[in-house]
């Protein structure tokens, strides 16, 4: 078939986001699977500079419009879906984050697409598109096809390391006009910044993390200990935060930050998909936790079955009478 | 003596003065008491009633024989005599009364009678020389948590003048019958006038602790009757209200108090004072504020561990636990419940035990062991071991569940379990003041008790041996707690120690199987046939110290506390005692509790902690080839 | 405020999963459903918006085992009407389900006129697509999902919604009435409700039975499951053994070897 595969990419407040790359590596093997042209649909205002980047597509289509300067699943996916029905793409990766959740499944609805969630492998299998698709908080995997173009597969982080996606090459880019009201329906009034804090967690080195394993506000002071003696920071999972135990600016994790810290300890924390996200690639993680099902541990490369309380007061000894 | 009656003052006749220093007193008094009755008849109704020869047999040891108070030998026997003194000067006040209000009467003055003036003189010797110990106790050794108020000073300046009046009057007789009659006055205008102020005082609880004792509760699980719990004063029963007024803050509760000795906010004595304000204040209940979030705080109530150890050691037989009960049960009713504690009522609801576990995973304990114990819906059993949900879930405690099988197995018992047919018994659930689960499960429960054909219930886990026991409507002797079986098993040498531990160890009393069901010496008999040394706490039996888990605790946040917390205390307790390396337990949550404290105290070298049937298969087990 | 929250019921994780003998599905036998979390959160939100302004609560859920507890509960808490999706196939997709929610609202007028529908913003089987866009769609209502606090306006024509992204950073949203909101969160977590109280809501109220349609949606744009597995691990961490000491000294050399330290 004639169908191009197509990248959406991520740009949120003037930056490319990861994903996109990620994206692009896995849409390129996907693409060269099938012998299609792989394109990248860049969405926004005033941002074509950032086309430069995804080079590793074969094009770019660029649609620039003041109600696309901020994200609004509902005037990207009114743009996709015209630009679909014009161009009839085989499949698009949409990214399946914080930013981009919802474009896939309105545009799918618009334009009457199959929408195929969770994936984090896609495959060519005798000219079709195969997606590995992970459900139930990642306790089961499935493997999809969709019947009917375009497929919108539903991209999960970390499907791809992101630097695969990265590209010298300055592909073509197409600006394409699209019709929108001139304001999205839903306005944007203003972004609410998570307290500055003392310190970005993204800068550290190391990073001790907390989660509910760590049972109370008064062992976080223990563990910011442990963390000042390794010479890192404290951050932690969405439930301690959620908690109000740490404030928002340490939160890793989803809808937190994603950090790649040289050494990612964490601290009763059980793994769930949304917290693992944003650490995973961290080149040291060692991960504490009494239950030895933990899913942390599947991304650990350490593990230690153990009370997180029972942990942090020797390691910390440990640590201050190494250092002197 | 001259006939005080009859004697003239300011050219009145004595008994016309003596009226009206009478009517005003009993106007006084007859005022407020009315009123507190008032107040305790718009509470809701609980019928005490019921069993009244086991009333009146309460009402005889505790107050005629004072018990609770004479565990402190001292100050016990100084109330003793003070308590006796008041009765026999009450009495001879009352007659004295009589007589002078009505001096027709052909009957002499008290005091004038010998055999009642010997009894009055012995027993005000005594009682003065009481007082006089009991002053030094209050001023100059006063015990944690004793009320010095004004009203206690007051008081005892009273009761002692009308035993000294009465003794001088006494003296005076042959030599000076005027001082005499003098005496008399001093000691009829002071009593009247302490009984006009009695009401409005502390000690109030002369009037009421006896009713309090006889309207006591005969079966202590601490559970008030069903309600939707209580925060305005009326809709708790007119028996939690009376605790406030029978108060005399002794704080003989604070100081066995575990959330209150580790610097937590509750205190059982400040609960029982406001529960008197309530009762004092003449606010139109519905128009007023509950008391929750005004005099008491959340974190009062939830900070109860329901040990017992309170009610235990009030004279006056005070329901503290019944009443945090209730305002729980508001709470709950509000959905005021912390996260932890939310979650867990939660699993409760779902999944039949608190860990949040597959109710399919219940009996994954009994995977390694070398044989299946029955299942008791299948087969019929002699006895149904109800496991629990922490012997079942915990990993700490799974290993005692496998010796407890394998002992009962090595002892020829025929028993089995439920398997996943198992629920949480409820107990602490009730505790926690969610009543409507605790039914749900209990109904759950019976549906499975149902299902199985069996003799007698064992359990492991005191909190269900409480439940079960109690508030099941299981027959009496129909339910078990390990240590009883075992006691039983080695009694008809089902069980035999095959050698002897030879290890010097302590014993804590876990508070559902001692405070809350008399069961002290079965683990101990144990012990000894095990040829342990048992080296007993300070803290033992009934006054054993809470480990702190109990009454839902475990399942909530932890509260900040400024002193040691009640498990820490504990083991430090047992570790100061020479010799001993063993702290022996018989309660899935004391080995928890007791082994965490370990680490934090740093004992971890000094003292292990294990459960009795760990020691009992060590002793018994068959000797490996 | 008129407020409709769509409820659905997901696999409860809980249990051990297991695949059906096809290999294309999950086992039934032993399978639990439990009430889609952010769903939870969605009804809390509602029963917020209803303590503040005032106004009504339906909740429309599909009918699924156990799904009468969730709904009692939901009047417990303090839902007007709940009401149950019958006669339909079971085991919907997502999809599938959307369309039923959306031909259900579609046909009955006091379910349209609602000022706002709250739903989870996505659920843990949410293969092939997730509702509240679907439902935006269909219904011709704007879509804002990933919300986690929504206040009225003055005016009471439009709400002011706040949205996650990413990095710790919300947004806050002016959304004109009638609108679908995705439900991240609600601004204080779901309330607790007891036991007793549920009990005297399966006394005290009905739940009221909507037909499913009669028409499937024509065409659905479909998804095929090939095959379904537990996933294998690929890696996993070299466990430390030992007591605390031990293994801290283990991990300082790791970290000192690191140059960590």
């Amino acid at each position: 078939m004639s169908g191009k595969i197509w990248v959406v990419a991520e740009q949120w407040r003037g930056k490319l986001s990861e994903i996109t790359f990620e994206s692009l590596a896995l849409g390129r093997e996907v693409a060269d699977g099938l012998g299609v042209p792989l394109q990248a649909v860049l969405l926004g205002h005033n941002v074509k500079n950032l086309a430069g980047a995804l080079g590793l597509a074969d094009s770019v289509i660029y649609i620039d419009h003041p109600a696309l300067a901020e994200p609004d699943a509902g005037s990207q996916a009114d743009a996709l879906a015209q630009l679909v029905r014009q161009h009839k793409p085989h499949a698009l990766l949409v990214p399946l984050t914080n930013v981009s959740l919802g474009i896939g499944t309105l545009l799918a609805e618009q334009v009457g697409a199959p929408v195929v969630n969770f994936c984090k492998d896609l495959r060519v299998v005798d000219g079709r598109l195969e997606a590995d698709c992970v459900l139930y908080g990642g306790k089961i995997e499935a493997t999809v096809t969709a019947k009917g173009d375009p497929a919108v597969i539903g991209l999960s982080p970390g499907s791809r390391p992101p630097d695969k996606g990265r590209s010298e090459k300055k592909p073509p880019v197409e600006e394409v006009a699209v019709t929108l009201p001139d304001q999205p329906v839903i306005k944007l009034k203003a972004y609410l910044e998570p307290d500055a804090g003392d310190v970005d967690i993204t800068q550290q080195d190391v990073l001790v993390a907390v989660g509910r394993g760590i049972q109370s506000k008064e062992n976080l002071a223990l563990a910011e200990e442990l963390a000042g003696a390794l010479g890192g920071a404290l951050c932690g999972s969405r439930p301690v935060i959620d908690q109000g135990w740490l404030p928002l600016s340490r939160q890793v994790g989803k809808s937190g930050v994603s950090v790649k810290p040289r050494l990612y300890l964490a601290l009763g924390i059980s793994g769930a998909p949304e917290h693992i996200e944003g650490m995973k690639d961290a080149p040291l993680i060692v991960a504490v936790n009494s239950d030895p099902q933990a899913p942390i541990f599947n991304v650990a490369h350490y593990g230690i079955v153990a009370d997180a309380m029972d942990m942090i007061p020797t390691l910390k000894e440990t640590v201050q009478a190494l250092r002197g | 003596m001259h006939d005080p009656a009859t004697a003239e003052y300011l050219g009145l006749p004595g008994y016309a003065i003596l009226w009206l220093c009478t009517l005003i007193s009993f106007f006084l008094f007859g005022r407020r008491v009315f009123r507190y009755v008032q107040t305790l008849r718009a509470a809701r109704n609980e019928p005490r009633w019921d069993h009244i020869p086991k009333r009146l047999k309460l009402f005889i040891i505790d107050v005629l024989g004072q018990r609770k108070l004479l565990r402190e030998k001292v100050i016990g026997i100084a109330h003793f005599l003070i308590f006796w003194a008041f009765v026999f000067f009450a009495a001879s006040f009352f007659w004295n009364l009589v007589k002078g209000l009505f001096p027709v009467l052909p009957i002499p003055y008290a005091d004038d009678v010998g055999v009642m003036a010997g009894v009055l003189l012995v027993s005000g010797i005594l009682g003065l020389a009481a007082l006089v110990v009991a002053a030094i106790r209050r001023y100059l050794f006063p015990p944690e948590g004793l009320e010095k108020s004004g009203d206690a000073t007051l008081i005892l300046s009273l009761i002692a003048m009308v035993l000294i009046s009465s003794l001088i009057g006494q003296w005076a007789k042959p030599n000076a019958p005027s001082v005499t009659l003098a005496m008399w006055w001093v000691h009829m205008i002071v009593v009247l006038g302490f009984l006009a102020y009695l009401p409005y005082s502390k000690h109030l609880h002369l009037l009421a602790s006896p009713f309090g004792v006889l309207f006591g509760t005969l079966q202590s699980g601490g559970i008030p009757p069903p309600s939707e719990g209580a925060s305005f004063r009326d809709d708790f029963t007119w028996r939690q209200l009376f605790s406030g007024l029978a108060c005399a803050e002794c704080g003989r509760c604070e100081r066995a108090c575990p959330a209150f000795q580790s610097g937590e906010p509750l205190s059982p004595k400040v609960l029982m004072h406001h529960f008197k304000e309530l009762v004092r204040t003449p606010v139109l209940v519905r128009d007023g504020d509950g008391v929750i979030g005004n005099q008491i705080q959340q974190e009062e109530i939830w900070a109860c561990r329901t040990c017992l150890a309170c009610m235990d050691q009030c004279p006056v037989s005070n329901e503290h636990i019944p009443i945090v009960v209730e305002m729980r049960r508001y709470l709950v009713s509000q959905g005021s419940v912390d996260t932890h504690l939310q979650t867990t009522l939660v699993n409760l609801t779902r999944y039949s035990n608190s860990f949040g576990a597959s109710p399919r995973a219940r009996a994954k304990w009994t995977q390694s062991l070398d044989f299946k114990p029955k299942d008791a819906r299948k087969e019929a059993v002699e006895y149904l071991w109800f496991v629990g949900d922490y012997a079942s879930f915990d990993p700490r405690l799974q290993p005692v569940a496998q010796a407890t099988a394998r002992v009962f197995r090595d002892a020829g018992l025929d028993f089995g379990i439920l398997y996943d047919g198992e629920n949480n018994s409820g107990s602490d659930v009730r505790r926690v003041g969610e009543e409507g689960l605790f039914e749900m499960l209990r109904e759950k429960n019976k549906q499975s008790f149902g299902k199985a054909t069996y003799q007698r219930m064992v359990t492991t886990d005191p909190h269900s041996f409480q439940a079960l026991k109690n508030e099941y409507g299981n027959k009496n002797g129909h339910v078990l707690h390990y240590t009883q079986l075992v006691d039983e098993l080695f009694e008809n040498g089902k069980l035999s120690a095959r050698r002897s531990l030879g290890v010097s160890a302590t014993y804590h009393d876990p508070c559902y199987l001692g405070r809350y069901n008399g069961v002290y010496d079965a683990p101990r008999r144990v012990l000894k046939r095990l040829g342990v040394n048992l080296v007993e706490m300070p803290r033992n039996r009934a006054d054993s110290y809470c480990c702190g888990a109990g009454g839902g605790r475990i399942w909530m946040e932890d509260i900040p506390c400024s002193k040691e917390r009640p498990a820490e205390s504990r083991v430090r307790e047992a570790a100061s005692l020479p010799g001993v390396g063993t702290l022996v337990v018989s309660c899935p949550k004391d080995l928890v509790m007791f082994q965490d404290a370990l680490k934090t105290t740093g004992l971890e070298e000094k003292l292990v902690v294990k459960d009795l049937m760990e020691l009992v298969e060590q002793a018994c087990q068959p000797n490996k080839e | 405020m008129n407020i409709l929250v769509l409820m659905r019921m997901v696999p409860d994780v809980v249990e051990e999963l297991e695949i059906a003998p096809d290999g294309k599905g999950l086992d039934t036998e032993y399978l639990r459903m439990i009430v889609n979390e952010s769903d939870d959160h969605a009804l809390e939100q509602a029963l917020i918006l209803k303590e503040r302004r005032g106004g009504k609560v339906t909740v429309l859920a599909l009918d699924a085992p156990d799904v009468d507890d969730v709904l009692f509960s939901a009047v417990a808490k303090g839902a007007d009407r709940v009401l149950k999706i019958e006669g339909g196939d079971g085991g919907l997709t997502t999809r599938a389900a959307a369309g039923v929610f959306a031909k259900v609202i579609d046909s009955q007028s006091d379910l349209k006129s609602v000022d706002v529908v709250l739903t989870g913003v996505q659920a843990i089987d949410d293969l092939d697509a997730l509702v509240a866009p679907i439902l935006s769609r269909r219904l011709g209502l704007p879509y804002l999902g990933i919300v986690t606090k929504v206040t009225l306006d003055e005016s009471g024509k439009a709400v002011t919604a706040v949205r996650e992204f990413s990095a710790g950073v919300r947004g806050e949203f002016e959304v004109p009435l009638p609108a679908v909101l995705g439900i991240q969160a609600a601004e204080k977590p779901p309330r607790y409700v007891p036991v007793a109280k549920v009990r005297a809501a399966m006394k005290s109220h009905k739940i009221e039975s909507v037909g499913a349609p009669t028409t499937a949606d024509a065409g659905l744009p479909l998804i095929e499951v090939m095959r379904m597995r537990k996933p294998e691990v690929s890696s996993h961490a070299q466990m430390l053994d030992g007591a605390p000491e031990e293994i801290s000294k283990k991990l300082a050399g790791i970290f000192t070897e690191r140059g960590l330290l």
